[in-house]
């Protein structure tokens, strides 16, 4: 087993069981300096931007909205956890080189051809109903698929099959034709 | 900012960083895995479950942390679970890989991140319909796969470890 891959990246079993024990420590760190464990996720902060950005328009609406107030549109731990993700990702691929503007992805262009407008529609349609999904079933990859897993809970184990079997089919209905 | 922030953006970039070197960010590495190509994310994430999963139930049989479940309500979690397949098959990022893609300098996950925060817009103005509908039908609680299967954790996390490993050597063996 190598310890590279061939695209000069780590060995996805050695990184991830890092990522293992980040969350290990993270969860410790949080009880200890926060007084309240926190797990690794993404998905609430979306909710908090959009509020935090429908704040700026109609202030009063966000205010009356059950489910920011629920949620408390705040700049939190995970907000910044996940402004963190965009950070640690620039330095990791600088120094490695790796790093690439891209403006459609190649599999994509294989389906769909370079057009940008095109990748634009799909990202955006795919990002509303996926995240109305996340939180509907109250986590994505990150607060299902890692957090939960780890904590054994019933139900991350019922979300990650869901997001995989569904995914699995949406994805050869869209990509399958290319090979 | 306070010593919370601080904290969630040291341990972000640290995430960041892994998730970056784990190659596991790219458009084709998420479709990959739904395509049954390539399985690096699949690697990733159980890498990361198996050895999280050992240190945090120990901590908390410990008492020095607290578990979180996040509610067992099912069907919320089956319908969002595929609501969820979809999109992510659609626009290739999950959440947090959405923001690590972006930055690795594929700029179009921008579009993925707009996408899911007019999601979330329109999810706070939905939620009330949800909450007297799916979210009312069947809520099981904040339970533990221990409780949902009604066997101890000691024999479900040796369990756990075992199938994972020999579907890691199963997908080696094919070379996914």
């Amino acid at each position: 087993m190598k310890l590279k891959t061939d695209e000069g990246g780590w060995n996805p079993y050695f990184a991830g069981a890092l990522l293992g024990l980040l969350a290990i420590i993270s969860v410790f760190a949080t009880t200890k300096l926060m007084g309240k464990t926190n797990y690794l996720g993404a998905s609430t902060t979306f909710v908090r931007a959009a509020g935090i950005l429908e704040k700026t328009v109609a202030a009063a609406h966000v205010g009356s909205n059950e489910y920011f107030t629920k949620t408390k549109v705040v700049v939190d731990w995970q907000f910044m956890l996940v402004i963190g993700i965009v950070l640690g990702s620039f330095i990791s691929s600088i120094l490695d080189k790796s790093f690439q503007l891209e403006s459609v992805p190649p599999t994509w262009k294989r389906r769909f051809g370079p057009s940008i407008n095109k990748r634009a529609v799909g990202a955006i349609a795919g990002g509303i109903i996926a995240m109305i999904g996340a939180r509907l079933a109250d986590g994505c990859p990150s607060g299902h698929g890692l957090s939960g897993m780890m904590q054994l809970s019933a139900s991350s184990f019922v979300a990650l099959v869901m997001f995989f079997a569904v995914g699995a089919l949406v994805a050869r209905i869209v990509y399958g034709r290319i090979s | 900012m306070n010593t919370d922030q601080w904290l969630g953006l040291v341990t972000g970039v640290l995430f960041g960083f892994l998730l970056q070197k784990g190659r596991v960010l790219r458009f084709e590495k998420q479709i990959g895995a739904l395509l049954l190509k390539d399985m690096t994310i699949v690697k990733f994430m159980l890498s990361t479950i198996l050895v999280g999963m050992v240190g945090i139930l120990l901590l908390s049989s410990f008492e020095i942390i607290t578990l979180s479940h996040k509610p067992m309500n099912l069907g919320a979690v089956l319908i969002g679970g595929a609501f969820f397949g979809a999109g992510w098959a659609i626009m290739g990022f999950c959440p947090g890989t959405s923001l690590g893609a972006l930055g690795e300098g594929r700029w179009h996950a921008l579009f993925a991140i707009i996408g899911m925060v007019a999601g979330a817009a329109l999810y706070a103005e939905l939620y009330p319909f949800f909450k007297t509908t799916v979210l009312a039908w069947k809520d099981f609680g904040k339970i533990g796969l221990q409780e949902a299967l009604g066997v101890p954790l000691w024999v479900i996390v040796p369990c756990f470890w075992a199938g994972t490993i020999s579907l890691f050597l199963w997908i080696e063996r094919k070379g996914l």
